[in-house]
């Protein structure tokens, strides 16, 4: 059965890593839901969020051929565990000033924050889980949204793990 | 004889010689820390990007350089050293297209698992990204088929780097690693200190020591079985462990069929040897697969050549799956009792645990009758030479005991079931990519490696035209290999599956238009012969054989011959055509 898998990455910080792991999905047949990269907590390693679609069997290919590449540390399954999620999306959506309450409302409701208005547009700030996030496009989506970019997925797992 | 490699020198003269600590430049670095790492002898193509590489080695003779005459020659022939010699090959490229023609030999080697250090030059640090003349991402290029690679920015990192590489390709699962060196790097200058510096790859522990629990299981296993059979591959030779796979057959009696790759992992001459499985396996393999109830898969990958449709493969079979490699380890097959570690190492572990089952005796006895029922045959004849006859009477001549190496296509597969091989690393071949063009360079890198043994290169009129120039080297070099040329004017595999599969729609398989190979090889100074029948056969392969250089040997066989067994596309491989012999 396919489900979304999120998997940690610890990777040496070394030119061309993002594309040995990228590569590897395309190569392999692995799907990338999204990918985000950045410091991790020690100097000289990345850690990469994957977010991948697939069954146990994929995923455990994934995993083992992760594995192979010299310059992946650790492979941990974030979703195995309780989690930590989140993404942050910035939407720029058509505001006529008299529409602008009600898209204040649900910014509330989100708790997103406005961080840019326009004469005739707002821009929001949104963070939380995909699903919250996914909601939110919704709920702007009738007032119609002239750009739209989401991070990807970032997370940890809870407690002291 | 110059095909031989400089004397072996201790560590220590070398040390004495080269490795004080000194101000010398990236290349003169890379040399010595080639000859550090052992390296006797390197196959190569200059060109601007390494030009600081080839003057480094204006006059260097402790190792051998061999200028091939195509980087893809260069790049089989290291491959075929490391093949027949378990050392690590190298090759040195020039950057740009010289990088790009080693990219077909790369995925050659990454297929199989072979050890190989790839260098190629590139620009220099300041123009990579600009589209500089013959600048290519080649460490892009090959990302998917190496097992690691390095494009090296500064100077004081090469020995490390090259060090590095050598311990990447020659642990683990072996395979090809590659170093780009830009110009600049291969000028500068820094102190270089030679230290035995010991790798530290945090990310990087091949397991050699396998699970005991999991050993306990096989064990068991094998004690219960009714119907056991062992499938060994290329992993068997590459960790060392075909005296260990020997002893573990001779205490359990299991039957063993061993893979295209595994060939010469156990003795062919072995009653419980069943010969190759798969495509174009032998019946009494394929039935023993698809019959047994525990199935012993020791270093090979599950290959689809191997395993036809996977839904009925083995339908019966607890599947045991010993790999150094944990990622084969249900890649394909869903695994019973999965082992990783070193082959070798877990089966000397195994060895003193296991002992004969003696319920699969009746087990023992069907599989002798396949045996005799249903061997490799085929229809002789006395007016055409038949491929067949041609490689029983190579092996005849040789006792089964030369260096065979192939092309790809139906000579290779009829080498493969037809020689008989007793010793691991004695059949060289392109398993995993299936390269045309292989069989010439690979022979001599294997008659590198052993210039005291016969070398045998085995190839189709068509494979034998994808790297011919490389006769040149062995003219020059005096590299002994007797070259065979199944002569059967088609692309022969190509024309066996237009046949069987499509229906007798022949299209574009004709060699109209090849050379004369005996005045080819005459051409490179190279001795040619050929042979139309048996006689002329026999007689041209004795004087083959007595020709102390090269020598080609043309034998022109019947068009339409077809490798039998055979198991076509999406069946299983107990659906095999079995020819009409
Ligand atoms: C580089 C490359 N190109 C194409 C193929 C596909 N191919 C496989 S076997 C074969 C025919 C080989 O013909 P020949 O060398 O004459 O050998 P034969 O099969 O007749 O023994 C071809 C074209 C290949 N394996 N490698």
């Amino acid at each position: 059965m396919s489900t979304r898998h999120t998997i940690a990455v610890l990777v040496n910080d070394q030119p061309g890593v993002l594309q040995r792991v990228s590569g590897l999905f395309g190569r392999r047949g692995f799907n990338i839901e999204s990918i985000t990269v950045g410091q991790s907590e020690e100097t000289g390693l990345s850690r990469m969020v994957i977010v991948t679609v697939g069954d146990e069997q994929t995923l455990e290919q994934i995993e083992k051929q992760l594995y192979k590449l010299i310059d992946v540390i650790k492979v941990i399954n974030l979703s195995s565990n309780p989690m930590v999620a989140r993404e942050l999306a910035l939407i720029k959506v058509n505001a006529e000033p008299s529409e602008r309450p009600e898209i204040m409302g649900v910014v509330e409701t989100f708790r997103a924050a406005v961080v840019d208005i326009g004469s005739h547009n707002l821009m929001v700030q949104v963070v939380g889980d995909t699903t919250k996030i996914d909601a939110m496009i919704e709920l702007l989506k009738p007032y119609g949204i002239r750009e739209l970019s989401r991070t990807g997925v970032t997370a940890m797992i809870r407690g002291n793990v | 004889m110059s095909a031989q490699i400089p004397e072996v020198r201790s560590t220590e003269q070398l040390r004495e010689k080269w490795m004080k600590p000194e101000v010398i430049t990236g290349s003169e670095i890379l040399l010595r820390s080639l000859l550090l790492e052992g390296v006797e002898c390197v196959f190569g193509y200059p060109g601007g990007a390494v030009l600081y590489i080839y003057d480094a080695m204006y006059g260097f003779e402790d190792f051998k350089h061999v200028l091939t005459r195509h980087e893809q020659g260069a790049i089989h022939a290291a491959d075929g050293y490391a093949r027949a010699s378990g050392k690590v090959g190298v090759c040195i490229a020039t950057s740009g297209p010289g990088a790009t023609n080693l990219v077909t030999g790369i995925a050659t080697a990454y297929m199989d698992s072979v050890p190989l250090v790839v260098i190629t030059g590139n620009v220099a640090t300041s123009l990579i990204g600009t589209d500089a003349f013959q600048e290519a991402d080649i460490t892009g290029i090959t990302m998917p088929i190496t097992k690691h690679s390095y494009l090296v920015r500064d100077v004081k990192d090469l020995p490390r780097i090259i060090h590095e590489a050598f311990h990447i390709a020659s642990t683990g699962r072996k395979g090809p690693v590659l170093i780009d060196i830009p110009k600049d790097v291969s000028a500068a200058l820094t102190l270089f200190e030679p230290s035995s510096n010991a790798v530290n790859l945090r990310g990087y522990n091949p397991r050699m020591v396998p699970n005991k629990l999991q050993l306990d299981k096989l064990v068991q296993a094998i004690q219960d079985a009714e119907r056991p059979m062992i499938l060994a591959g290329g992993g068997v030779i590459y960790s060392g462990g075909h005296e260990a796979l020997y002893e573990f057959v001779k205490r359990t009696e299991i039957p063993i069929t061993t893979t295209l790759l595994g060939l010469g992992a156990f003795p062919s001459g072995h009653e419980l040897w069943t010969g190759m499985p798969g495509m174009h396996g032998t019946y009494t393999s394929n039935m023993a697969i698809q019959e047994s109830d525990l199935l012993i898969n020791i270093g090979a990958r599950f290959d689809d050549r191997v395993t036809g449709n996977l839904n009925g493969f083995a339908p019966h079979a607890k599947i045991v799956h010993i790999d150094i490699d944990p990622a084969e380890i249900g890649k394909n097959v869903p695994t019973d009792i999965p082992i990783v570690g070193d082959v070798k190492t877990v089966l000397e572990m195994l060895n003193p645990e296991v002992s004969r089952a003696d319920q699969a005796d009746a087990w023992r006895a069907q599989i002798q009758k396949w045996k005799s029922e249903q061997p490799y045959r085929y229809q002789d004849s006395d007016t055409v030479l038949k491929p067949q006859w041609v490689i029983e009477m190579l092996n005849e001549t040789t006792k089964g005991e030369a260096i065979v190496t192939t092309d790809v296509g139906q000579h290779q597969m009829w080498a493969a079931q037809y020689y008989k091989f007793n010793q691991p690393r004695s059949w060289i071949t392109s398993g995993g990519l299936g390269t045309m063009g292989f069989g010439l360079p690979s022979a001599i890198g294997a008659q590198m490696a052993h210039p005291e043994r016969l070398v045998i290169s085995v190839n189709g009129d068509g494979g034998m035209q994808m790297c011919s120039q490389e006769l040149a080297i062995c003219a020059i070099n005096n590299i002994p290999v007797k070259i065979v040329i199944i002569n059967n004017q088609v692309l022969g595999m190509v024309r066996q599956w237009q046949e069987l599969i499509y229906d007798n729609r022949y299209s574009h398989i004709d060699l109209e238009g090849s050379p004369d190979f005996v005045k080819l090889a005459e051409a490179y100074g190279v001795k040619g012969l050929r042979a139309t029948n048996k006689e002329e056969a026999r007689q041209a392969w004795a004087e083959a054989l007595e020709t102390p250089g090269p020598v080609v040997v043309e034998f022109v066989v019947s068009k339409g011959e077809n490798v039998y067994p055979m198991v076509t596309q999406g069946s299983t491989i107990d659906q095999m055509l079995l020819g009409d012999a």
